[in-house]
This record gives C-alpha cells, sequence and structure tokens, in this order.
C-alpha cells in the first residue's frame, strides 16, 4: 500500500498546477481568497477559461467534451483548483442537470442543452426545495398539469441559489397528484427562466448578501420537449442527481487553503503580545482541525480508490459531506476568533456605504462565518446523510 | 438561601415584560436596526420612564442603588428581544465608573461630576460610552496606548479607540488613557470624562455584526480639565477590571435571554415543522439534541446568577474576577452551541435573515467574544485559581 500518488499521477497534478498558476486570473484569485461577492461575470469569466482549455467537465462522456480522465485525476483537478484559489463552478448545469441530461436525456436534450452548458453560455439553478419540502423533497407540491403539448406549472420553490442570475431552471414537479407513492407523481423539468409567470424574490441570507431566492411559478408554460425521463419518473432522476451533488463536498483543496490562510492570519494577530498562534488554547484547536484534515484526505483518496473500478458511489459521500462540511465550519469559526473583537464590525454605519464592497478581510470574517452554517444544510442536511450512512451502509 | 426574586424584582419583570411586548416586537427592531440612528430615542426614553436607566445608579444620584441582580430580569429581556438601545454601555460601564471612582483629593470634584451626570443618565439625558478598546489590546484591559499628558492644569488626550460599543450615539465618553508607563503596565492608566464635541475628537459610526452600532475614535491633543479625572490619576486599572466584571456578568445574563429566546423559537419550529409527514421533533436525533440545548440553558442560567451574585458581593477583587471568568467562559461555549444548534434545526429557515433566530445568533456570536471569549476567561479563571 502506498498513500503517495503515484510517479503518473504526480506529474498529471504539477501539470495541472502549472497550468493553474498561469491561467487563474489574479483578480479572480483575489476576490476568492478575501471572500469578496462574486458576480455572474466572476463566475462564469472561470467558465470559459477552463472550458477554453477543455476541461470544463472532466467527468462528460468524451463526445460531449470530457477529458476522459479517471476518478483519481478529476480528483486531483478539482483539488488543485480549489487549492489555487479558482472560484468555483456553478454546479447546477454542469455537474447536476448535463449528468441528468447524459443519463435520461433525449438525443435532442442533449444536443441542445450540453455545448451551451460546457460553453457557459447559460447559468441554470435548481428547484428542488419548496418552503413545506426540504429534507422530505418527495413531498414537494409544484404542479404541472398536462395541457396538450405543454405542461402549466404552478407553485413555489424556495431557497434557490443564483436564481436572480439565472437563464434555466431544472425542476421536480408534480405531473401526478392522485397517486398514492408520493414519490411515484414526480416529474422533472426544465424551464426558461424569462418565460411569463416566473417571479424572482430575493430571499436575504442572515450575512446580508443575495444569494438565494424565491422562484414562484403563476400559470408557466412548459413545452412537453423539455420534460427529461418519462413523466413519473422525476425521483428516479432526483435520486441520481442527488449523488453527484454530494461527489464533491469534502472540498480538501479549499480547506487546505484555508487552513494555511488561517495560520498566516492567527500568526499576524497579537494576544497578549506575542503571536495569536503562540497561544496554547488557539493553537490546539488549530491542529485539531488541520489533523482532522490530514485524515479527511487519507479517507477521501480511500473512497476514490474504491471507485476506481466504476462502482456507484453510495454512503461513502455523505460521510465525505459530513466531514468536509464540519471542517470548513471549523476553519471560519477559528478565523472569526482570531480576528478578536474588531472582527465584529461589518463596516462604516453611514448609509452610503451600506451594500458596497468592502475591502477589509477582517470585515469579511463574520459574515463568511454566518454564511458557511449552511453548509452542514443544503444539499442534503447533515441530518438526512446520517440517515442515509445509518441505512444503507450500516444496515439500521 | 432564598431563590426566589424579591416583590420589586418580580413587579419590575413584570413591568419590563410588558414594555418588550409593546415596545420591542421584532419587526420593530428591525426598523430600529436600519434607522440613521441605529436606536429609537423613544425607546430610550420609555426605558427612562421605566426606571430602567437608572436602576444600579447610586440613590443619591437620581438612581435606583439595585445590584447586579436587581437587573437580571432586564439583561435577559435585553437578550430575549435583541434590545440595540445603549443600556449597557451608558448604564452598567460609563455610569458605574463616574459612580465607583474614588478620589480622596479632589472629592468635591467627583461629587460634582456625579451630581451632573449621573441623574442625566437616570433620566435619559446623557448616553455614555467607555472608550476603552484599542486594535493591539484584543482582550487585556490593561493594554493602553493612548495617551493622557498633563498640560496647563489639565490633560491633553492623543490615541485611537477602535470599535467602542455604541461610541456613534454617546454624548459623553470615558476614555481610558495611560498617565504613565509602557502600553501594558498596569499602573498608570487613568480615565476621563470627554464631551463628544470636544475639539480633537474625530468619530466614525460602525455597523456591528450584532445589528448594534459602534464607534472608532480618534483623540488628538484633546484638551481635558483635572476634574475630567475619574478616580484616581494613574491607578485606574482595579476601577476598569471591577466595572468590565460587572458589566461582564450582566452580558451573562443577557445571553440567557438569549439562549431562552433561541431554544423557545427552535422547539416550536421542531414540534411544528413536519417533513416525512410528522413534526421533526418526533425524531429522537432532533430529540435529544433539543433537550442538549434546554440543559445549556439551565447551566447558563446558573452560572450567570452566580456571576450577578459575585460582583453584587465580592469584597475579594480576585475571587469576583475568577467567578465573572467561569461564568463568561461557560457562557460563551454555551452561546457557541446553542447559536449553532439554533440554526442547523431551523434548517434553511435559520440562515434567513427574515427569521428572528438568524438575529439572534448574530448576538450570541458576539456576545461569546464581547469582554473576552472563551479562552481568554478559561486562562483568567484559572490563572486565579
Amino acid at each position: 500500500m502506498d498513500l503517495d500518488y503515484s510517479a503518473d499521477e504526480r506529474a498529471f497534478r504539477d501539470h495541472v498546477r502549472g497550468w493553474l498558476r498561469a491561467n487563474l486570473p489574479a483578480p479572480m484569485r483575489d476576490k476568492v481568497v478575501r471572500y469578496a461577492p462574486l458576480d455572474r461575470d466572476d463566475l462564469l469569466g472561470w467558465h470559459r477559461i477552463l472550458a477554453g482549455q477543455g476541461w470544463i467537465a472532466p467527468s462528460w462522456p468524451r463526445e460531449w467534451g470530457g477529458t476522459g480522465w479517471n476518478v483519481v485525476q478529476r480528483y486531483i483537478f478539482e483539488e488543485e483548483c480549489g487549492y489555487a484559489g479558482a472560484p468555483p463552478l456553478i454546479p447546477f448545469g454542469l455537474a447536476m442537470c448535463a449528468p441528468v441530461l447524459l443519463e435520461f436525456g433525449s438525443d435532442a436534450q442533449k444536443r441542445r442543452f450540453l455545448p451551451r452548458i460546457y460553453r457557459g453560455d447559460d447559468v441554470w439553478c435548481q428547484g428542488y426545495s419548496e418552503p413545506g419540502s426540504g429534507s422530505d423533497l418527495a413531498s414537494l407540491r409544484t404542479s404541472a398539469v398536462r395541457r396538450d403539448d405543454r405542461y402549466i406549472v404552478n407553485g413555489q420553490k424556495t431557497w434557490t441559489t443564483i436564481a436572480h442570475l439565472a437563464d434555466w431552471i431544472f425542476c421536480l414537479v408534480r405531473t401526478d397528484a392522485a397517486i398514492e407513492r408520493k414519490q411515484e407523481g414526480i416529474s422533472f423539468l426544465l424551464i426558461d427562466m424569462k418565460t411569463r409567470g416566473i417571479t424572482v424574490r430575493p430571499l436575504p441570507l442572515m450575512d446580508g448578501r443575495h444569494e438565494v431566492n424565491e422562484v414562484f411559478f403563476d400559470d408557466v408554460e412548459v413545452p412537453i420537449e423539455n420534460r427529461v425521463h418519462d413523466e413519473g419518473k422525476g425521483w428516479t432522476v432526483a435520486k441520481y442527481l442527488l449523488g453527484h451533488e454530494r461527489m464533491n463536498t469534502a472540498r480538501i483543496g479549499t480547506s487546505k487553503r484555508e487552513l494555511e490562510r488561517l495560520k498566516a492570519f492567527a500568526a499576524a494577530q497579537s494576544k497578549n503580545g506575542a503571536p495569536l498562534t503562540d497561544d496554547p488554547r488557539f493553537r490546539d484547536k488549530l491542529s485539531r482541525v488541520e489533523i482532522e484534515l490530514m485524515a479527511l484526505a487519507i479517507t477521501n483518496l480511500r473512497f476514490l480508490d474504491q471507485l476506481r473500478g466504476g462502482r456507484v458511489p453510495g454512503a461513502e459521500v455523505s460521510m465525505l459531506k459530513i466531514k468536509g462540511t464540519e471542517i470548513q465550519q471549523a476553519l471560519t469559526e477559528l478565523m472569526l476568533e482570531a480576528g478578536g473583537p474588531l472582527a465584529q464590525v461589518l463596516g462604516p454605519a453611514d448609509p452610503v456605504d451600506i451594500g458596497a464592497p468592502n475591502d477589509d478581510f477582517l470585515a469579511a470574517l463574520a459574515p463568511r462565518y454566518c454564511n458557511m452554517r449552511k453548509t452542514t444544510i443544503y444539499a442534503g442536511s447533515n441530518e438526512i446523510q446520517r440517515n442515509i450512512i445509518a441505512r444503507h451502509a450500516l444496515g439500521l | 438561601m432564598n431563590l426566589d426574586p424579591s416583590e420589586e424584582q418580580r413587579l419590575l419583570a413584570a413591568s419590563i415584560e410588558r414594555f418588550v411586548e409593546r415596545d420591542y416586537a421584532f419587526e420593530t427592531r428591525r426598523r430600529i436596526v436600519a434607522s440613521s440612528d441605529g436606536y429609537s430615542q423613544d425607546v430610550w426614553r420609555t426605558m427612562a420612564e421605566l426606571g430602567l436607566l437608572g436602576l444600579p445608579l447610586p440613590a443619591a444620584y437620581g438612581g435606583f442603588g439595585g445590584g447586579a441582580m436587581d437587573t437580571v430580569s432586564l439583561m435577559e429581556a435585553i437578550g430575549g428581544a435583541l434590545i440595540v438601545e445603549p443600556w449597557l454601555a451608558t448604564v452598567a460601564l460609563g455610569a458605574q465608573l463616574i459612580a465607583r471612582g474614588e478620589n480622596d483629593t479632589l472629592r468635591e470634584l467627583r461629587d460634582e461630576q456625579r451630581r451632573r451626570i449621573l441623574p442625566a443618565v437616570a433620566e435619559g439625558r446623557l448616553k455614555l460610552a467607555f472608550a476603552h478598546a484599542e486594535a493591539a489590546a484584543r482582550h487585556t484591559l490593561a493594554h493602553v496606548a493612548t495617551r493622557a499628558r498633563a498640560n496647563d492644569g489639565g490633560y491633553l488626550i492623543s490615541g485611537v479607540k477602535r470599535a467602542i460599543p455604541q461610541g456613534a450615539c454617546a454624548d459623553l465618553l470615558v476614555v481610558s488613557a495611560r498617565t504613565d508607563g509602557d502600553d501594558s503596565d498596569v499602573e498608570g492608566l487613568s480615565l476621563f470624562v470627554v464631551e463628544r464635541d470636544a475639539p480633537g475628537v474625530a468619530f466614525t459610526a460602525l455597523r456591528m455584526l450584532d445589528g448594534t452600532r459602534a464607534a472608532d475614535v480618534s483623540f488628538d491633543e484633546v484638551r481635558v480639565p483635572a476634574q475630567a479625572l475619574i478616580g484616581a490619576p494613574d491607578r485606574a486599572l482595579p476601577l476598569i477590571e471591577e466595572v468590565v466584571d460587572f458589566a461582564t456578568a450582566l452580558v451573562c445574563a443577557e445571553a440567557v435571554g438569549a439562549i431562552k429566546s433561541a431554544n423557545d423559537a427552535t422547539l416550536e419550529y421542531l414540534k411544528t415543522r413536519k417533513q416525512f409527514g410528522v413534526a421533526i421533533g418526533s425524531f429522537q436525533a432532533l430529540q435529544h439534541r433539543m433537550v442538549d440545548l434546554a440543559i445549556e440553558y439551565e447551566q447558563a442560567k446558573s452560572i450567570a446568577l452566580l456571576a450577578c451574585s459575585a460582583v453584587d458581593t465580592g469584597h475579594d477583587a480576585a475571587a469576583r474576577s475568577r467567578t465573572v471568568s467561569a461564568a463568561k467562559a461557560r457562557i460563551a461555549d454555551a452561546c457557541r452551541k446553542v447559536s449553532q444548534e439554533s440554526i442547523q434545526l431551523h434548517g434553511g429557515m435559520g440562515m434567513s435573515d427574515e427569521v428572528k433566530i438568524s438575529h439572534t445568533f448574530r448576538r450570541l456570536t458576539a456576545i461569546a467574544q464581547q469582554f473576552g471569549d472563551a479562552d481568554h476567561h478559561l486562562a483568567r479563571f484559572a490563572a486565579l485559581s
């Protein structure tokens, strides 16, 4: 057994690392590491740079632009991007809608949507959660009633990330309200956000940023050719997609970068006239997170190794999501703690400054801490992940 | 032992409860936080009329002569309703420093100072702030680089104070400055009353994580008369520690109110939010977590009461500080656990700015580090043990 990458894998990593160094624009990286808000141009800008290199969709089949990398190479690539401070890619098109289309879509749907997703022509968002349906996703109520060659969609989605920037939304809708097993009356629709009857309302989060929305559907007409898979098969699609959503949540590379940042930041803070990193209480907490991250990095590789043969990931990804998000949160919490009393300052009270971008790293720490609480809630809360492990891995 | 509140304390608690219900609904608070002043003058007036601004001030100067124990119901209400008005800065810090500072050589001047300021505080006419914290100080009270140089029978103050709670709206500042020694010496600190509009004082108003306002305040050769001194020159640190201990004990009680509010909201959510056809509170995994939060509340309440009692009765400064640090270390842990768990148990709803729990989360996060975080108070507790 050898826990190190092979010579080939190391060469691949060095190649990716070198390319990132040369091609990740400094202003983009700067925004990421300062926790500054990323706009549509930042997110799509990086998408298009990767698309130009042919690296935007490594896991897709080669005919649609995939790189042919194996799971370890794909992991190395993602971790290097995170470690380098590349903007996160919007997952809704690339990592969620596209795999669904590749698995269940018609040829016409693939030809229509995949090249646009690849190039970053459209921003996608995900219409899953509803006010009454969070962890219990299958209880969703947004209805789609068939009328001739279209569906008439009515209802509401919530917590819809970047709906305000999106061109398209993929939605789980109820096409059969009468069926007894609630999972069986659900279908999967692709909806153009410009369609009449769609209203997007911002849902401000506690960090003050506009990231998620409520999306209202009022007699929205959706052509029948925008349904993916058969009518009533939406739950099959959703389950397939949830596996994909949880594939990359450990974020080892990003957390390694944040850990380095935290160490440097804490060393620059003074406590009783010495660097904060000299304080044994703080140093112990820092060390514990680092150790947990060291273990998780290997856990992640061990799970990947098991997938090399092409096995579909199971409960392992739930473990990666739980530990990965706990580490991300611990890092942001320690960063806020390191910032001390002055990290409680959000910015000047002068109204003209409210909402203006704040360049002060210290002032970004508290909103960041607030924002990162979402990670243990989104993409299947960590409670749901534990249920999955209990049921599917442990047989409880 | 008598754990029952006195008749007066019971009446006060009832009147505070009515005030909060009537004047401080969450939507009202939202408007107050968003207003240009960041606090409500109407609410401040009401607090004065209810006698809340004079609660722990000496009876001889317009107050009610109460101690920390008498403020518990008020502090819990401030925590529960997330009241942003400058009560703690004005009454528990600024006014306490003025009320408690002793100076044998300037006894008459001291009385004049108290007569001029304390009744006006009780009546709601003066708001105070304690301009003490500096950039490099973190939580160390002795660390003061601001200097006060004797000059022409008075003093010239120069330095920069950072993120002074409620500094934005204060009429008078109690400023700590070094009249002797190096930045971290325990000797050589003095306290001065400085008018808001004194020449050389400059403010930058700040928004804080918990919705309150603060200010960076700079002093550029600010001239104050000798009568501006509070207590004895060069020996202010014991007074600062005493008053900060007092305010810390009160903030612990405030945390208890915020924790209660968070737990009530979370429990209600567990009982009413339905997923998989049942209330999520029927899931044992969540029940046990809610139980742990209920236990956090009880432990927090107990240690806060212990701290309030210690600052009221403690003649031994070390014993008092030790108990206050015990409380603050424990309360900081409770703040962290309760705030994080209440967001998690609320799910996405807990992340929303439109729901009170996310604001309670922010206040609890702020309290966890206010007057020193858990590590600071653990170290202080251990050092005093």
